[in-house]
Order: C-alpha cells, then structure tokens, then sequence
C-alpha cells in the first residue's frame, strides 16, 4: 500500500514535470518535482525507505521519455538525496524552515550529483559558470515549490503509516 | 538526550550502511551497462517508455486548454485560426525565401535530370511535443506523441513550419523522442545554400531554448558570409537527415589559427521554446495511424 502509493506519487511528479511544467521553464530549467517527493519521504519515513525511493525515482528519471543521458545518473543522485535528507530528520514533525532548508541543500547536491556524474562520464557536459546557473536556478525552483508539494506529499506519507511516522 | 536521539538517525541503531552501499553499487553498474552499445538498458527504456509514453501525451492533452489560455485571452477562435494560417504562410514564404539561393543552385546542378522528382517522394506524419527534457538533464530531446503505430522508427529526420528540427531517436507504440540539433551529440551534414559548401553542423548544448549551431565547413578556404542560409545536406537514403530542410542563418564567422577549418555560429530558424507541431518525414506509402500529409499538400 505505502510502496504503492509512494510510485503513483513518482508517476504523477514525473508526468507533471515532463509535461506541464516545462510550459513555465526558467532558463529550461523545471522544479524537480521527483527530488520534492523524495525528500518529503526522507523527512517523514526516514533515510532507508527515501533512498529506496529516491532510486526508483531516478531510474524512472533516467529511462522514461525524453530522457537520454546515461542511466542511472539521476537515480545516484536521488538515492544520496534520499539517504542524506533522511540523516537531517528530528524526531520532532520538522518546522517550515527546516523543510526549505532541507529542500535546498537536497536539491543544490542532487542537481550537482547529476552534473558531476556527467562530467566523470563526458555525456554532454557543460562548462562550469553553465553548470553553477542550472543548479543555482534549480535551487531556487525547488524551494518556491516546496509550499506547494511537500505539505500535502508528507501528510500522504503520515497518514498512511501513522504510529511509525510519529514514534 | 534530544541530541543523542538525533544522531542515532530515524531507524535506530540497528540500521546498516548496506542497503545504501548496494543502491549505490546497482546505479554504477546500470550506468556501466548504459554506456556500452545496444545493452539491456535499450529495452527497459522502451519498455519504460511504453507506460510512461501515453502518460504525458494524456497529461499534455489535458493541460493544453490551459497552457493556451493566454492565446485564447488574445484572440477569438476564428482570429486564432485567421492568425494560424497567416503564420504557415509566413513561414513557408520565409522559407522560400531563405532557400532561394540553395534552389536555384541545384536547379542549375539537377538541369536536365529527371531525378528531381524523388525529392517530392517524401510525406510528413503530424505530431504534437508533448514533454521536454528539462535543462537540469543537459539534454536537449522532446517526446512526441506519435510512434511506432504511426509508421515512425528511428532516424527519420523532424522538422516544422520553419525548419529542421532534429532526428528520432527511439520509438515506442505510441510516443517517439526526438533529439534536437542543439544538443551537444546532435552532428548535422549542412550545405551553405549560397556557395553549395558542405559541412558539419555540432549543436552547442546552450541553456535555454535560444541554441546555437557551430558549422565547420569541410573546405578550409570557403568563408560563409553573414546571413547566409544553412540548408541540411542530406544523406544516402538510411541517413537520419533528408536534404534541402532549412536549418538555419550564419550570424557570425571566425576562424582560429589552430584549426584548420573555418566555423561559423548559425542561429536555427526554429524556435525551439514554443515547440509544438511537428512534421516526421516519412516515405510515401507508409501505413500510419493518423491522416499523413503527401508532398502536394493532400491529407491522406
């Protein structure tokens, strides 16, 4: 059930970042919505399940149409997102900073990790003042998202596991 | 004890770094199976592309109406179909344009051949852009909502109203993606229309949808002027690119010491931010799913 609904949420950010969101580009750069989804799964369910989470997302990152770089670079990423975003929860329900604050260092590594396993790769690497605007950029597309998913994505993840999550 | 609680980290002490270490170790190895030709990673993708295909072709379907809102605050229905057709013609009489040089040339070279008549042995399946690769991939590819089912396969050239767009390359059922020229693996044969010079079009991999092409003529003594048109070359019939597509206009030239070759910058004529519909060029007589538009302008 929980396996479930956590893959219908990936479909849903994948489609809608692939689809609906590329309408509203800065730069061609698209708020990650999958990166969102991961990270609301870090801060509720912890890090094992979000890096579990994070590679099926990124797997389906890197086949589904139109993606054609190298696979498996967006999955290495999401799963140290996933893993490293789970490390910074609390046992408290985190705080409206916290959330932002997480979504920024998680989306500033994820992009990195991506751009970074290019360059080791050579699969259409840029320079770097190119690089530090796309993940700059993304940061920032991220971050205006975060009100707007992980409020109810982390609700979904509480509710469907209440006592683990709260404990 | 707050701070204790805190480190032991949200599944307790017994958690171990193994499943980390073998997530990690799977994204490698399917990155190593990536990287030779014709792996496995084809077929998942294909498959992946399967589920995932008609998704975005229903999602962008039912996000049309919405994302054309600005246009229907601007214009009534008939002045939209008014501006529409105006548009086409505007762009086909650019193209005309920028192609005259490039047609009166070969119309000189082809003089007395019958051959010419294989050019209009061509027709163009109709397509819709219903999902872009976001910049944070550093890939320029769009999927469209046409494939297998509409007699697409791989390595069929794209173009639009205004130009080449780029090539396709893989199919599912029902969607295809299609590499665009200005990504950094895109290679193009290109042929300056004025001097008939051929050479190598590389897209430039820019930010944005404003891409640039670097053309390097094979020639190092022909120098292309300004504003001289781009067409495609063309290639052998199982080539990816059919000849004579507009491609695009040198803005500017330089040439390095170092290189033997000039390049030029050419600036494409399409607009690859407001991608939407495409044509894929096919031969006559492909069965398809959809009405095929034939070289003398009849739906099929």
């Amino acid at each position: 059930m929980r396996a479930l609904a956590a893959a219908a949420a990936i479909v849903v950010a994948l489609a809608l970042q692939v689809s609906v969101f590329s309408h509203f580009s800065w730069a061609g750069v698209v708020p990650n919505l999958c990166l969102l989804v991961v990270v609301a799964a870090a801060l509720t369910r912890g890090s094992h399940f979000a890096a579990v989470l994070g590679f099926v997302a990124g797997v389906s990152l890197d086949l589904a149409p139109p993606a054609d770089h190298v696979a498996g670079r967006w999955a290495l990423a999401l799963v140290i997102v996933g893993y490293v975003a789970g490390r910074v929860r609390r046992d408290a329900p985190p705080t409206a900073s916290t959330v932002v604050a997480t979504v920024a260092a998680a989306s500033f590594v994820g992009t990195s990790v991506f751009a970074l396993t290019g360059m080791v790769l050579d699969d259409a690497a840029l320079g770097v003042p190119d690089l530090l605007q796309v993940i700059g950029v993304s940061v920032v597309l991220d971050v205006l998202l975060t009100p707007f998913v992980l409020p109810p994505v982390m609700g979904m993840f509480r509710r469907l596991e209440p006592d683990r999550a709260l404990a | 004890m707050t701070k204790e609680k805190r480190w032991r980290g949200p599944g307790g002490p017994k958690q171990s770094p193994g499943l980390l270490v073998a997530l990690v170790l799977a994204c490698l190895s399917l990155m190593a199976l990536d990287s030779t030709a014709d792996g496995p990673v084809d077929g998942a993708r294909r498959a992946v592309g399967e589920v995932f295909g008609p998704v975005e072709v229903a999602t962008a379907t039912a996000v049309r109406p919405f994302t054309a809102v600005p246009d229907w605050f601007r214009s009534k229905d008939s002045m939209q179909d008014d501006l529409l057709q105006l548009q086409a013609e505007n762009s086909q009489l650019r193209s005309e344009v920028a192609t005259q040089d490039y047609d009166r040339n070969r119309l000189a070279e082809y003089d007395g051949l019958t051959a010419a008549a294989a050019d209009l042995g061509y027709s163009l399946v109709p397509a819709r852009v219903v999902g872009l690769g976001p910049s944070q991939s550093f890939s320029h590819t769009v999927t469209i909502d046409a494939g297998s089912d509409a007699g697409l396969r791989p390595d069929l050239t794209v173009i639009n109203n205004d130009g080449l767009v780029g090539r396709v390359l893989r199919v599912t059922r029902s969607t295809a993606t299609v590499l665009l020229i200005i990504d950094t693996d895109s290679v193009v044969g290109g042929r300056v229309g004025e001097s008939m010079e051929v050479g190598l079009l590389h897209g430039r991999g820019d930010l944005g949808n404003d891409g640039r092409l670097d053309l390097e003529l094979f020639d190092d003594t022909a120098v292309p002027s300004k504003h001289d048109t781009v067409v495609t070359w063309g290639s052998e019939a199982a080539g990816p690119y059919v000849s004579g597509v507009p491609v695009g206009r040198v803005t500017s030239v330089y040439s390095s010491l170092r290189e033997t070759s000039q390049r030029a910058v050419i600036e494409p004529f399409v607009d690859f931010g407001s991608l939407d519909l495409v044509g894929v060029v096919v031969a006559s007589g492909t069965d398809s799913d959809r009405s095929v538009i034939d070289a003398d302008g009849t739906l099929r």
